[in-house]
């Protein structure tokens, strides 16, 4: 199949990277065609034109964007399945006492599933995103999802959701360059997009900070309750769960001899529960809804890389696979920040292996073992 | 994509301008560019133009040549006519109230709703029937207690459904309720004599009978001293201030002349072709609905609900394979609300997002019909299968 009869649906964005990997499509004659989904906001936020991954003016940069590449585009209204899948799970997360990553859930759900069927509709061969990742062939057959070039960019983290049947549908032509190049080419091709800024927050809360959407989706996360130290002392009251997160020190409005972190949120009792620096750090924890990219859990334990955010850097670790898609990670150091809602991805090196959801923290803290034996 | 047969089915949002009806207007741009207002050999020369374009319009809808006010476009025939009628009826102290239905275009809709809240003016819709026809008695009711206009589509937009006119505009004289219709759609494809039709006022577009874009008219009954929404000098009876656009005037009566000669094989052409359209979906899509009247409707027009279909998706498939529709719901920014003319006519608010609207026109060969069938059926049940998958 030449590349001539080949379609590809790429998902723009107006930004930078889904222009240029819009561009390079073009350049190498796939014949593309640009789509942008319709996501959802609430209407007390100013309703779907507030969804910062599709504003007005996102919209018409995409549309342009594609008229300059000679391109078809089109917005496909996904409003209300990103509602029931994303923005839900956002809110069930922070409910369950998480602090809950939606941008994964998009892409399991929304971007490679809901997208990719509808671009699979419509005689397209591939969906490409302007995500930094490669996806490789493996030589014994199937396919590997890799970390992007740029070290700094690599976006494999929020893509460890990513199925074989997937992989081998969906294209990064951005992915093997380092973003300063793709800037450039953003440049050089005469693009709007080269200078606008990269997103950062929720797109589904506009303008709006989180605290303000779970007030009114969720008000129970948002309800006092007791701030206890590890032993159970109350210590003092929260304002609402959700606006803590593990590792937090800020905002906790205690005056203790040392300084306090969050060490977990126990919604069942709406109690934070806070400790020292020390007491933070753990080892060990365990993994559920875990997605093997190869389509095969690993039957025995192993040594890899495991990131626990999408911020962190990836550390040593022995992953154990466990049954019914859950997986135990320990980590050779203790880490601080294990978060129950953030992914924790499994990597060879640059091969992202898959990932899971952190459920909970298994071990005591090493530091406040050594407390209790003294 | 290079060579993809492409067949345009949307002649209700716009025509292709006639070849009779550009050379006709050439002359007007560069050749005869006097200010229609001046009086030397040049002004008079557009001024003459003008004025031969206005007798020609009036023959067509049975009127005197002053009753004939050039616009911009059908929209702002429609703001003028309504906006005017409301300004007037406060200068003559009448009843500040509009009538009008629920499946107007949304010149007329936004027109009375702006007018409601800056006017504080009563607003009085009339209802429609399942096609979406006005229902004589009731709009008699609405009648009753005056209205400063009454604003009735003629043919709808979305659905195609034509309304009785001359009932209608009966009953407002009977109640001394000026009558106002947008006949834009009407334009070319149904009798536009204002005698016959008995209205007050008029709105045409070029655009939609085979003439360029950016140029309508109001038809204003003699003795409405309407009050005028644009001031500055004394153009159109002081209605329309503004220079002259006189080769676009001169392209709408072109077009208006040559659809009214050649009515006859226009709309068989276009009657035919529809009924090969609405033939086809109705047996070749399962479930598929023809909304709007299927006799009382323009012959160009076939719209259907679809129920299951997407229609913004159903949209892009089309597209994707060369394939010109619209539908009352869908729109570029891919966030469709229901369509308010579906709800109308008693559509369900699920069924309100499945509207299509195919109309055929002068270049529309059976071939096109043929091919835009295989197309939708299969893009049809494409999105299903895509909806089921979705669903599990």
């Amino acid at each position: 199949m030449s590349k001539k009869d080949s379609r590809v649906v790429v998902a723009m964005s107006g930004g930078v990277d889904s222009s240029v990997a819009a561009a390079l499509l073009v350049r190498a004659g796939y014949d593309v065609v640009g789509m942008m989904m319709r996501l959802w906001s609430d209407d007390s936020m100013g309703g779907a034109d507030h969804n910062r991954c599709c504003t007005p003016d996102q919209m018409r940069d995409a549309r342009r964007i594609a008229d300059q590449l000679g391109i078809p585009f089109y917005v496909l209204d996904s409003k209300d399945v990103f509602r029931d899948r994303v923005v839900q799970y956002f809110i069930d997360g922070h409910r369950a006492g998480f602090t809950p990553n939606p941008c994964l859930e998009c892409n399991r759900h929304i971007r490679f599933d809901w997208l990719l069927r509808n671009a699979l509709a419509l005689d397209a061969d591939y969906l490409a995103t302007g995500h930094y990742a490669r996806i490789t062939k493996r030589p014994e057959g199937g396919w590997l999802l890799r970390k992007g070039l740029d070290p700094g960019k690599d976006q494999s983290y929020i893509l460890s959701v990513m199925g074989q049947e997937q992989l081998s549908r969906t294209l990064f032509p951005v992915g093997g360059y380092p973003k300063a190049e793709v800037r450039r080419m953003a440049g050089e091709l005469g693009l709007d997009a080269a200078n606008r800024k990269d997103s950062q927050d929720l797109c589904f809360l506009g303008n709006s900070d989180y605290r303000d959407f779970l007030q009114l989706h969720a008000p129970d996360v948002m309800a006092p309750g007791p701030i206890l130290s590890s032993k159970g002392e109350v210590l003092g009251e929260h304002k609402g769960l959700a606006n803590y997160t593990i590792g937090q020190r800020k905002g906790l409005g205690l005056s203790y001899s040392e300084p306090l972190y969050v060490l977990a949120m126990n919604a069942i009792a709406n109690a934070l529960v806070v400790g020292t620096r020390d007491e933070l750090g753990r080892d060990q924890f365990l993994a559920e809804r875990v997605n093997w990219i190869s389509g095969v859990a690993p039957t025995d334990a192993f040594r890899a890389e495991v990131k626990i955010r999408y911020r962190a850097q990836a550390k040593e670790a022995l992953v154990q696979p466990l049954g019914s898609g859950e997986m135990r990670v320990k980590f050779d150091e203790p880490q601080r920040g294990i978060t129950p809602g953030q992914a924790a991805v499994v990597y060879d090196g640059d091969v992202c292996l898959g990932g899971g959801v952190v459920a909970k923290l298994e071990e005591l803290p090493v530091a406040a073992g050594a407390v209790q034996a003294g | 994509m290079t060579g993809m047969r492409e067949v345009y089915l949307d002649y209700s949002a716009s025509t292709p301008v006639d070849p009779r009806v550009l050379e006709a207007m050439m002359p007007y741009f560069s050749e005869v560019y006097g200010n229609s207002t001046s009086s030397h050999r040049q002004g008079r020369r557009s001024e003459s133009a003008i004025e031969e374009a206005r007798a020609t319009v009036a023959r067509i809808l049975n009127c005197r040549p002053s009753e004939i006010v050039f616009t911009g476009c059908g929209s702002e025939s429609d703001n003028l006519a309504i906006r005017g009628a409301a300004w007037l009826a406060r200068r003559q102290g009448k009843a500040m109230r509009l009538i009008t239905s629920p499946v107007e275009h949304a010149a007329v809709l936004n027109t009375v709703r702006q007018l409601a809240d800056l006017m504080d003016i009563e607003t009085v819709i009339a209802p429609v029937d399942g096609y979406g026809r006005v229902d004589p008695d009731r709009f008699a009711d609405a009648c009753r207690e005056g209205a400063a206009v009454a604003s009735i589509i003629y043919a709808n937009n979305e659905v195609g459904t034509v309304n009785d006119m001359p009932s209608l505009a009966s009953i407002a004289r009977q109640h001394d309720v000026l009558f106002h219709s947008d006949a834009v759609q009407a334009g070319g494809q149904l009798t536009l004599d204002v005698g016959e039709l008995g209205v007050d006022m008029l709105s045409l577009s070029a655009h939609k009978f085979y003439g360029p874009k950016g140029v309508g008219l109001l038809y204003v009954r003699d003795g409405i001293d309407l009050t005028s929404v644009s001031t500055g000098g004394g153009h159109e009876s002081g209605l329309r201030a503004g220079t002259h656009n006189t080769a676009f005037i001169v392209g709408l009566a072109k077009a208006l002349e040559l659809a009214y000669a050649e009515a006859d094989a226009r709309l068989s052409h276009f009657h035919e072709l529809r009924e090969r359209l609405i033939d086809g979906v109705l047996a070749r899509i399962a479930g598929a609905k023809l909304s709007g009247h299927p006799a009382q409707r323009l012959p160009s027009h076939a719209s259907f609900v679809l129920p299951g279909i997407d229609a913004n998706a159903l949209l892009m498939h089309l597209d994707m394979n060369g394939i010109a529709a619209s539908s009352g719901s869908a729109c570029k920014t891919g966030n469709p609300e229901p369509a308010a003319v579906l709800l109308a006519l008693g559509f369900s608010p699920a069924d309100a997002t499945c509207g299509l609207r195919l109309s055929v026109g002068a270049h529309t060969t059976a071939a096109d019909i043929d091919y835009a069938l295989d197309v939708l059926t299969d893009a049809a049940s494409k999105l299903r299968a895509l909806k089921r998958a979705l669903a599990t």
